[in-house]
């Protein structure tokens, strides 16, 4: 597993970024691992990042997009603005939690 | 007397109706069915309907029909079940206690949850083969086409039957050559995956097949919108895929009761479970077999088939106050129609990806080829059905664990899954 550094702490990460143990993350690593995919934090983002540790912490696995639509109190269409790339995979990422599993 | 209370006359509360009928002594409990009607549809037989090769007066019969007798068939709606008190209320007023649940309610499709989907053109020129009114009217579509770009949309997942967009595109290709239309025909499959199919050797296989057909494939998309008047699909990030035709597979969720029920049910309604046995997250009593859960499995008959051997043994258990089996893995079996008179069949469980070899052993069906030897069984699927899956009966040589002889190398599938288990094949 490839190791990197955040806000000064090493941590392990999947060979997509993803962490691998969401203990190691803190919340002063958040806006590091957001400028590697092109986003400044807004107060908006850390709705949708806190959301996804919440739902982590409580089932086990992200939620989806559309999971996040209906709970996060952020759209869809405005998750797509803050996270262009495909919001429950960067959102996760950004969050420290293990990419969302995809639905079969 | 105890009382066992499926609600849900599709295959999968059929099928265990049937099986709990024969494990559980008449005098001990009784069993009822409930549905909002009495028309069960073969969907396997929709994706046939837009091109003629099936008759959609052919794809239904009776659900009642289908339970063994000492079944109690209930035809009502459900308005919530309310967990605290053990009972089904149901919209007629009238309420059902029990003491087992069996959530069987499948999945529903939301096309309304997408903009402009169901706004102008649906019907028109926007259709949807998921539903027996939406594949009737598409075959009289397809029939008037002569030409111009026909879009296949997943709008996002979980749908059911994954592949059935797949086929849906082989067979439009069969369509239009046999019309001898095919050059005037520009066929683009457009899917929220980043390939054709969620798991990795499968979805090369199959991308390679749409290549050869040249049928486009459009990935990554999340249909945000469905523009019917112009005839454009646009995705959330801002893209667009021009249509004439467009055959939508909308958005699903589970049944609107689970909505109302407090506790019972996740965002989208779907019923969170445990994947091993099949025993609702809500409730010890309440069990889930089919679409209806969100278990990381495919939404398809199959899966619900394999379910039922192990469910029905989890709820004897539970009734006898026995630790439950936690022993289902996952087993998928799908039969892809390539058209041309050829399938190609994949088997897969939650730790094993699809992968080449025979099923369900060395001298079986051919996997992951197309080979006519599949059609055959794609076709002989129908009778088994009716008189095999629905009354919860075992396939000679296909148990409920996914059978490993018979396949070259067994991949496992990405490390997010569930922990392989291993099991003896049969």
């Amino acid at each position: 597993m490839p190791t990197t550094t955040y806000a000064g702490t090493d941590v392990t990460v999947n060979d997509e970024g993803f962490f691998t143990d969401p203990s190691q993350w803190r919340e002063d690593m958040a806006p590091q691992i957001a400028r590697t995919e092109g986003i400044e934090l807004t107060d908006r983002h850390w709705q949708v990042i806190k959301f996804m540790r919440h739902e982590y912490q409580a089932k086990g696995t992200g939620p989806t997009v559309r999971g996040l639509g209906k709970t996060s109190g952020v759209s869809i269409k405005e998750l797509y603005q803050l996270f262009p790339k495909g919001p429950a995979k960067i959102a996760a990422k950004i969050a420290g939690i293990p990419k969302p599993r995809g639905c079969i | 007397m105890r009382r066992i209370v499926i609600l849900g006359g599709g295959t999968g509360g059929t099928l265990i109706a049937n099986r709990l009928r024969r494990l559980v002594d008449q005098g001990s409990a009784e069993i009822v069915v409930v549905d909002a009607d009495d028309e069960h549809v073969y969907q396997p037989g929709l994706l046939f309907v837009p091109f003629g090769l099936a008759d959609p007066a052919g794809l239904t019969r009776p659900r009642h029909r289908q339970l063994r007798p000492g079944i109690t068939f209930r035809r009502a709606a459900v308005d919530r079940v309310d967990l605290e008190q053990d009972t089904v209320w149901l919209t007629d007023g009238t309420s059902l206690g029990y003491d087992v649940l069996v959530v069987a309610t499948g999945a529903r499709l939301v096309p309304e949850e997408t903009d402009g989907l169901t706004g102008p053109g649906w019907m028109d020129r926007v259709f949807t083969f998921y539903s027996l009114d939406g594949a009737v009217a598409l075959r009289s579509a397809l029939s008037r086409f002569d030409g111009g770009r026909l879009a296949v949309g997943v709008v996002d997942m979980p749908v059911k039957c994954p592949v059935a967009p797949l086929e849906f595109s082989f067979l439009a290709d069969w369509y239009f050559r046999r019309r001898k239309i095919r050059d005037r025909v520009e066929l683009t499959l457009v899917t929220p995956l980043d390939g054709a199919f969620t798991k990795p050797v499968a979805s090369r296989q199959l991308g390679g097949l749409l290549n050869d057909k040249g049928v486009s494939l459009v990935t990554e998309f999340n249909t945000g919108e469905v523009d019917g008047q112009a005839g454009r699909l646009i995705s959330y990030d801002g893209r667009e895929v021009p249509f004439d035709l467009a055959v939508m597979i909308p958005l699903h969720g589970g049944q609107a009761y689970v909505d109302r029920s407090p506790g019972l049910g996740d965002a989208l309604g779907f019923v969170p479970t445990d994947e091993r046995t099949l025993q609702s997250k809500a409730r010890p009593n309440v069990f889930v077999i089919g679409d209806a859960a969100d278990i990381p499995a495919s939404k398809a008959g199959s899966v619900a088939h394999f379910e039922g051997e192990i469910l029905a043994r989890n709820i004897t258990r539970y009734l006898a106050g026995e630790p439950l089996d936690a022993a289902f893995d996952g087993h998928t079996n799908c039969f892809i129609e390539t058209g041309f008179g050829k399938a190609l069949l994949i088997d897969f469980n939650y730790a094993t990806e699809p992968v080449t070899g025979r099923f369900p052993g060395r001298l079986g069906l051919p996997l992951l080829r197309q080979s006519r030897l599949n059609h055959a069984g794609k076709l002989a699927f129908s009778w088994l059905y009716w008189h095999v899956l629905l009354p919860g009966r075992e396939i000679p040589t296909v148990g409920s664990p996914m059978p490993a002889a018979g396949k070259r190398s067994l991949p496992t599938s990405d490390p997010g899954g569930p922990p392989a288990q291993s099991r003896k094949a049969p």
